[in-house]
Parts: C-alpha cells; sequence; structure tokens
C-alpha cells in the first residue's frame, strides 16, 4: 500500500491533557499500525467551534479557519488536511466553501490575515480522518491489519451530528449513515441496531442548558443500552465527552443506572490492530471499557 | 450617544427584512423560506423555541424587529444541522439563527443573562486570548459567571467529574497558568483585530 501524508490539523481538544487527548493517542497508534502519515499543521489555532459565533461573528471566524489553511498550504503545501475533531472539519469546510463561493468574503478574509503575513489560497482541500480511512484506504485495506478482533462485544455506533451533517461522508445518508457500523464490523465487532445514531447530544448547550442537553445524552445512552449495546463508540470528541462525561450527574439527577462506556472508532482498531491499552488510550476513559482493555492485554 | 441598535433602526426605517439582508450572516435566504415547518419539527430542542425558524423567518418579513431580535429562540440552537439538511429549500437555517443571535448580540438586544449567550461569550474571549481553547479557564469562567458563591456551588457540584477527567489526563489544573496557544500570538491577535475591524465597518457597528 502506498503511504499516505496529510497536514493534520488536530484541534483544541485534543491537544495533551485537554478532554480528548486519548482521541490523539489512539490516532497517532492507528496511523501508525496503517502506515499514515500526519504532520501537524505548525501553530494551527481554534476554529471556533459550533458556538464561537455568537460574539465571533462571521469575519473573525472566516479568518480562523483560513488561517490554518493559509499555514498548511506555506508549511506543508500539496498535503490535504485531515482534522479529526468534528467540529474542526465542519469549520474548515464551511469556510472553504464560503471563500470558494464569494469574492468579497475573499479579499476580506486575505486583508484580515495580511496582518498576521498570510494569504488564502484555497488550494488545500480539508477531510475528516473517517474520510480518509473508508475513500482512502478502504474497508479492505482496514481489515488486513486486524490481529486481535473485537469478538462478542456489542457497540452501538453513534455517528452524532457534525460528522453527519450538513456535510456528512460521502454517499451516506443524514437520516441512517452506515459507515460507523461497517468499520465496527470490519474490526470484528458487532454493530447493534441503533435508533439514535444521529441525535444530537446538545453540543456546546451542555454547558449552558444542561437540563435540555442531558435529555439528549439519556435518549442516546438509553437507546444502547434497549439494543443490548455494551459500549457506545463516536467519531466526535464532543459526543463523546457529553455522552460520558454526564452520565454520572443523570444517574444523580433521575436515579438510572448509566455506565456505559463511550470510545472512539480509532480506540477500537488500535486495540484491533494489536496496540496497547495504553495506545488505545484507553486510560483516558471516565468509565472503563474493560472488554476492551481485556481484548487488549490478551 | 446613538447606539448602533438606534442607527440601525433610523437606516432600515421600515424594512427589517433589508436589515436582516444587509446584515445578519446568511440574511439573504431569508426570504426563500415556503413555511413548511421541516425546521421547527427537526430541531432537537424544537419544544424549547418561543419562536421556530420558520416563524422568525415570518416574524422578519412582518417587520417584528423587537420581538425577532429580542427573542431567545435562536439561542436554543445546538448546530446539529438538521435543519439544514432537511429544508426543502435549501436555507443554511443553522447559519441564519447564528447570525441572528450574533447580531442582536452585537446590537445589545440580545435578552440578558441568556445562558448561551454568555457561554459562548466566554468562549470566544477565551480562545481569542492565545488562539487556542483553554479548557480550564473556559470551565472555571463559566462556574463564576454568575459570582464567587455560585460558582463554589457549581465547583463542588462538578468536583467529582472534574477530578475523574484530571485523572483520566483530560484536564490539566496547570493550564490555571496559560495552556495552550499559538506561537504567533501577535500575528494571530492582528489578524482577528483586522477581521472585526472590516465586520464591523460593514455591518454598522464601527464606533
Amino acid at each position: 500500500m502506498a503511504k499516505k501524508e496529510y497536514a493534520f490539523y488536530p484541534g483544541c481538544s485534543s491537544q495533551s491533557k485537554a478532554s480528548a487527548s486519548n482521541y490523539l493517542t489512539s490516532v497517532n497508534a492507528m496511523c501508525d499500525k496503517l502506515d499514515v502519515t500526519i504532520t501537524e499543521i505548525p501553530d494551527w489555532n481554534c476554529c471556533g467551534a459550533s458556538i464561537g459565533y455568537a460574539e465571533g461573528g462571521e469575519l473573525p471566524r472566516l479568518a480562523l479557519s483560513a488561517r490554518n489553511f493559509a499555514l498548511a498550504e506555506t508549511h506543508l503545501p500539496g498535503k490535504e488536511m485531515v482534522a479529526t475533531c468534528a467540529a474542526c472539519w465542519l469549520a474548515q469546510r464551511e469556510v472553504k466553501e464560503r471563500l470558494d463561493h464569494s469574492e468579497v468574503l475573499l479579499k476580506e478574509t486575505n486583508e484580515a490575515l495580511a496582518a498576521a503575513g498570510l494569504q488564502y489560497q484555497g488550494t488545500t482541500p480539508v477531510r475528516h480522518m473517517v474520510e480518509v480511512l473508508i475513500e482512502d484506504l478502504g474497508y479492505d485495506a482496514l481489515k488486513q491489519p486486524v490481529v486481535k478482533p473485537l469478538e462478542g462485544i456489542k457497540f452501538a455506533g453513534y455517528v452524532g451530528c457534525q460528522t453527519n451533517r450538513p456535510f456528512g461522508i460521502a454517499g451516506e445518508s443524514f437520516e441512517n449513515p452506515v459507515y460507523l457500523d461497517k468499520l465496527v464490523e470490519t474490526v470484528g465487532g458487532e454493530a447493534v441496531p441503533y435508533d439514535q445514531k444521529v441525535t444530537c447530544c446538545g453540543g456546546a448547550l451542555a454547558f449552558s442548558e444542561p437540563e435540555k442537553s442531558q435529555k439528549q445524552i439519556r435518549d442516546i445512552v438509553e437507546s444502547a443500552y434497549d439494543h443490548g449495546a455494551e459500549m457506545i463508540v463516536t467519531p466526535c470528541p464532543l459526543c463523546q465527552a457529553n455522552v460520558e462525561i454526564y452520565q454520572s450527574e443523570i444517574n444523580k439527577k433521575q436515579g438510572t443506572k448509566f455506565s456505559m462506556p463511550v470510545l472512539y472508532y480509532s480506540q477500537l482498531m488500535t486495540v484491533a490492530y494489536g496496540g496497547s491499552a495504553k495506545e488505545a488510550g484507553l486510560d483516558g476513559q471516565l468509565i472503563k471499557a474493560t472488554k476492551l482493555e481485556e481484548i487488549a492485554k490478551k | 450617544m446613538t447606539t448602533a441598535n438606534q442607527t440601525a433602526i433610523a437606516k432600515y426605517k421600515n424594512s427589517f427584512l433589508k436589515e436582516v439582508e444587509a446584515n445578519v450572516e446568511e440574511g439573504h435566504w431569508v426570504r426563500m423560506c415556503m413555511q413548511c415547518g421541516v425546521c421547527a419539527g427537526s430541531c432537537p430542542l424544537g419544544n424549547a423555541w418561543a419562536h421556530p425558524p420558520q416563524e422568525l423567518f415570518m416574524m422578519i418579513r412582518a417587520g417584528k424587529r423587537e420581538e425577532v431580535l429580542a427573542s431567545d429562540s435562536m439561542w436554543m440552537c445546538t448546530s446539529c444541522y438538521n435543519c439544514i439538511v432537511r429544508c426543502p429549500r435549501k436555507l443554511p437555517i443553522t447559519h441564519i439563527m447564528h447570525g441572528l443571535a450574533n447580531y442582536a448580540h452585537r446590537l445589545g438586544i440580545a435578552p440578558k443573562g441568556q445562558p448561551t449567550r454568555e457561554t459562548a461569550t466566554l468562549f470566544w474571549n477565551n480562545l481569542i486570548k492565545k488562539g487556542r481553547v483553554n479548557e480550564l479557564t473556559f470551565s472555571l469562567a463559566l462556574y463564576f459567571k454568575d459570582g464567587f458563591v455560585q460558582g463554589i456551588k457549581n465547583a463542588l457540584n462538578m468536583q467529582a467529574v472534574g477530578l475523574g477527567l484530571v485523572k483520566a489526563r483530560r484536564l490539566n489544573p496547570m493550564e490555571i497558568l496559560g495552556g495552550h496557544g499559538v506561537k504567533d500570538q501577535a500575528g494571530f491577535k492582528a489578524m482577528i483585530e483586522k477581521a472585526r475591524q472590516i465586520e464591523d465597518r460593514k455591518k454598522g457597528f464601527a464606533k
């Protein structure tokens, strides 16, 4: 297989000791096993995430993502950008779409970038890591390195919102995307039918509207239990954090007994490819994924 | 002193639609809404909206400026993008909601103390300080936004979660000392400043 190389945009939550640091750990291990090279874009900045709009407005937000593109174009020319965070990927794609379709916004954004000595050229496409896996490598190639199939573990594939809408993964439906289930099956796990796979976890409103968000999260976890899942798997760092972290809050307030591990696809793949629990970032789970740890130890 | 809000009222007189088209992100799409209501039925927080998106669109066309901009409806948007993908006319509804919220916020007439408005402002200020989000100082700022006593209560309430995250190496108490940031601080700040300047000039917020 030809070696693949990308300009990597990890995003704030994936930094060392940030809320999705275990995502990054497992992505590094996974890419290593798949012979995919990801080179961090030097000096990348925050994308503004989904609530940057209120104070940030339009142009400052465009400038944020445009700066990341400009840095990639300057330091890693010719390489496609890959993001692991749903919000990072979405912001970069949105901004690229707007700048490529509006001469006015392009001119104004470049005027702002010039203040930092940079220029957006629009030559760099942005991909989500999932796209790299299923489109550039393909399910067959993803199956080859499997040495420890995740036999006997039932997963609820929770796709969430921002890797699914408004762009989504090519060829997948917005209402019932199947790529995550296929990834689970590719590494030997069982993907259970799951009716909350594209339900919103509340996103950033988990902070500002905790009751409304926790109602969403309760549905997401409850449905996983109802369908016999033992773990939830997701491609989104905010989905992961919200759905895992708030289970204890919901238990406290509503008397439920939720204890459903929430994993990243990259953690499943790292374990299936023979990586250790540490390489898969399993030590970063608040709710331990015991069955996965056992497979990693074998 | 004339506020940005008074200036906008004088400038657009009775055409709130024109004002939205000129000043709200993606606002030029508002007249395309055909009032089917699929957006309202697709929103995960649908029943929390006093006025769902299609109603806001009709209110804009009917010139109900105050009712729209002072509403807390658009602050209920979770950015799930369900409305966008289901809209038969392909309106970028999520972005229009963000744009309306931002416009009301900048005019100073968005509801005071609206939790998402406050959270979003803290988030933006946190990220532009160093170019990357500092999750620790952001969480602390959120806990303490309603005063010291409430802050201690909030922090104690979430203590187990916080300690769990620290133990899992997903929250770093040392971030209080500064944490992650971009290296080119000067360039980053100059860029944001310039972008803000251009936007303010365009949208009537320039002082």
